[in-house]
């Protein structure tokens, strides 16, 4: 062997990761094929108008929607491992705000009903999301309560054998196109930590109120939405798991969340990385590509390394999760690096490119833009150190 | 979808792997470790902290460890873990995180350059006279091996080497000088890196094992850290070495060189895991109570330990399954070194004088140099990447 067969290139992209099989290969492929072909070439449009709804059915009938749920409810069955698939594979339609949209519907709003639901909710509300037919959205966030979600104010108020609510909710993804809301409501004041309660809420009930669709720095594609709640009246039944117990429930959701974050914030800035490799080497300056550059060699090693960091710490505690443990800890590890690295990936990227990196044109500045909300969406980067200074017994 | 639905999302009520103690490796055994090398672990961990780590400071200040250490290893068959019929590349990787905890970045060195730079050519391309006759030895503890492939004059540019061997009646005489040897002085053999033939470029460096004798010389280096290690000068004036102390092919030194570079790097990659874990756990407990900066500062150097974790045992992982590792290898020698000293250097401010830290802080400040420096990573990863 000579030194030169030492050190042929290798993408590790040709051997598999220990948590996946040749299923998770396969379906990794056919949701490349479905994403490259139907909805990368809608994305700068979809960028102007946010994605159309009609995404959702048609990922539905491909099965892509319930990857990870039983097959009685409509689901593929599949091991955690198909979420961070699906995840990875959104950010190849070169639209942040399109995988957002998704993700929250399939990561996010549904996974509690799978676990806390009764049989009933999970036919109401499980059933048609798997099959696209419901969008979801998940409430936490209000107005005065961002990362503090202890301090939320939105109520439910006992009243005979219903629930009145009252209170707004910010920054919802999917706000103005769901079907219904998993929402984060206070049901006794005086419990603390015990005083929550999560509650299904269709979006078509009488005093729920779309208020405005908020203009972004990024994610253009998703809607994000200030709603009001004005004495919506829901039944008994319209409680999602155990009456106050909706803050651990919510805290169950946020790791699931920050974990597919985490997973999509690495593929996206792999993406970005690929796309920018490709122009330094067609690009030349000073007569040469400017690849050439050591300079420019060295940032891509610095880049490359970070992301397969950052992979390999997203699917690692995936790992743990997938076997039963509830990897606070590594999580936030996991959302805090990858969301960083992602963004001064994009960055860097932006540098690469120069003037062109600057302009629309190259998609470049929207992968910046997009990945700006990694660092704060579903805990800001201070809440993860928070956490995990604090796991320390800090 | 995840197998936490008895615990209804209760924090309180799922599995814990961290119960409030900052221990980094108490979850699960993830691949490729399994409870068998946890349990070496712990065998290993409690000998690091009981026999070498309260030697630490009087063995830096000596400017030595002594050889008994390797007895005591060799006794315990940890010199020897990815030898033999029950070879395990793995325990071999628990042995090197875990001595890191000794403290002394030198004395890990030592020891580190016996079992994973200077014995592995040996094991790998020796034929069996030869590895009996250095091998075995090695493994019991009885002989000290080091690696002599740097040169004043080329460093991360092994194939600058100018040390030459001239053929004569029987083998070589050699004549030459390495530096940066660690091991340089203690050892007992040296696998030397010898060009053979008069092209210059890599295509006439061989592997000749120089045992100490008439005509070589070695003396000890002042250094920044890594005070226990005696790092070498050797000079080798008019050395005859037998034809039978070639190791592998003549003209074939530089694969064998490459070939080894991966399983050192990941060795350091290691060792940079093992240590940064050590001195969080030292920090962590007299940092309680000092408030939220200290917290995030902690929170951030966790990340990192974790983070090299990630990459590392990535790296093992594609090392062990025999391909091609060298892009996951480079990038977890490039993640693990400059991070390892940055996390010492930020402890040393967060808690003051602290003798422990100090070194580690000096010792690790090799990282990013030895073994190719990271700019040399840099280069690789960027022609893996066709650049």
């Amino acid at each position: 062997m000579a030194a030169t067969d030492v050190l042929k290139p290798d993408h590790a992209g040709s051997r598999k990761h220990f948590i996946f099989t040749d299923e998770h290969q396969q379906l990794r492929e056919s949701i490349h094929n479905f994403v490259v072909k139907e909805l990368r070439p809608h994305a700068e449009e979809w960028e102007e108008t946010t994605f159309p709804n009609w995404v959702f059915p048609r990922m539905g009938e491909l099965g892509f929607l319930g990857l990870t749920y039983p097959e009685e409810y409509g689901g593929q069955g599949g091991d955690y491992y198909c979420a961070l698939v699906l995840a990875e594979e959104m950010t190849n339609a070169n639209c942040g705000g399109l995988g957002m949209g998704i993700a929250v519907h399939t990561d996010m709003a549904t996974p509690p009903i799978h676990l806390f639901g009764t049989e009933q909710q999970k036919q109401d509300y499980l059933v048609p999301a798997i099959k696209g037919a419901k969008i979801a959205c998940l409430g936490i966030t209000e107005p005065d309560a961002g990362s503090d979600v202890a301090a939320i104010k939105t109520r439910a108020r006992k009243d005979g054998d219903e629930y009145v609510i009252n209170g707004s909710k910010t920054y919802i993804t999917n706000g103005h196109r769901a079907d219904f809301i998993v929402l984060v409501t206070k049901t006794d004041d005086a419990a603390g930590y015990d005083g929550f309660t999560l509650f299904i809420v269709d979006m078509d009930l009488p005093g729920v109120i779309r208020e405005k669709k908020l203009q972004k720095m990024g994610m253009h594609a998703s809607d994000t939405a200030l709603l009001a709640f004005d004495d919506v009246r829901v039944p008994e039944s319209a409680v999602l798991g155990q009456v106050g117990k909706g803050f651990y429930h919510i805290m169950w959701e946020l790791q699931g969340e920050r974990m597919i974050g985490a997973a999509g914030a690495v593929a996206a800035a792999q993406n970005v990385f690929d796309r920018t490799l490709q122009y330094a080497q067609e690009r030349h300056a000073f007569g040469r590509p400017i690849s050439k550059f050591q300079v420019t060699r060295f940032k891509f090693a610095e880049m490359a390394t970070k992301i397969e960091t950052a992979r390999q710490m997203v699917y690692t505690t995936a790992w743990r999760f997938a076997n039963g443990e509830y990897p606070v800890r590594e999580i936030s590890m996991a959302k805090l690096y990858a969301s960083r690295i992602a963004c001064e990936v994009a960055d860097e990227c932006i540098q690469i490119h120069g003037g062109a990196g600057y302009m629309k044109e190259y998609n470049v500045e929207r992968v910046w833009r997009d990945l700006r909300l990694n660092r704060i969406g579903a805990g800001t980067d201070e809440v993860m150190l928070e956490v995990i200074g604090k796991s320390y017994g800090l | 979808m995840v197998p936490t639905s008895d615990s209804g999302g209760d924090p309180a009520k799922c599995p814990r792997p961290h119960p409030g103690a900052p221990g980094f490796v108490d979850g699960l055994p993830q691949p490729p470790f399994t409870e068998r090398h946890e349990a070496l672990r712990r065998e290993i961990r409690a000998f690091v902290e009981a026999e070498l780590r309260p030697h630490a400071d009087e063995w830096e200040a000596a400017r030595w460890f002594p050889n008994t250490v390797f007895e005591q290893l060799a006794a315990r068959g940890w010199l020897g873990l990815k030898y033999g019929p029950d070879a395990d590349w793995v325990a071999d990787a628990v042995f090197a995180e875990e001595l890191a905890r000794s403290a002394s970045g030198g004395l890990a060195a030592g020891v580190g350059a016996h079992t994973s730079i200077a014995t592995p050519p040996i094991a790998k391309f020796g034929t069996p006279s030869q590895q009996e006759r250095w091998l075995a030895p090695a493994i019991r503890g009885e002989k000290i091996g080091a690696l002599a492939i740097t040169e004043p004059d080329a460093g991360s540019d092994v194939a600058g080497a100018r040390t030459r061997g001239v053929r004569v009646d029987g083998g070589w005489l050699v004549n030459g000088a390495k530096t940066f040897i660690t091991n340089g002085v203690r050892a007992d053999f040296y696998v030397t890196a010898v060009r053979t033939r008069d092209e210059p470029g890599h295509g006439s460096l061989s592997f000749l094992v120089i045992e100490k004798g008439e005509g070589v010389a070695a003396t000890k280096l002042e250094k920044l850290g890594w005070h226990a290690s005696d790092t070498g000068e050797i000079a080798f004036a008019d050395v005859f070495v037998p034809g039978e102390h070639l190791l592998g092919e003549e003209g074939r030194g530089f694969y064998l060189i490459m070939a080894n570079f991966q399983w050192e790097r990941l060795l350091m990659a290691l060792g940079a895991i093992g240590s940064m874990r050590a001195g969080l756990e030292r920090a962590i407990p007299r940092l309680a109570g000092r408030g939220q900066a200290a917290r995030h500062a902690i929170a951030e150097l966790a990340t990192t330990a974790t983070a090299s974790a990630a990459i590392t045992h990535h790296a093992l992982r594609r090392f062990l399954d025999g391909g091609d590792a060298v892009r996951e290898v480079t990038m977890a020698k490039l993640a693990t070194q400059r991070a390892s000293f940055d996390l010492h250097d930020r402890l040393l401010s967060l808690l003051g004088p602290d003798a422990e830290l100090e070194r580690a802080a000096r010792d690790s400040r090799l990282g990013p140099i030895g073994g190719g420096t990271d700019e040399i990573m840099k280069e690789i990863l960027g022609r893996t990447m066709g650049l």
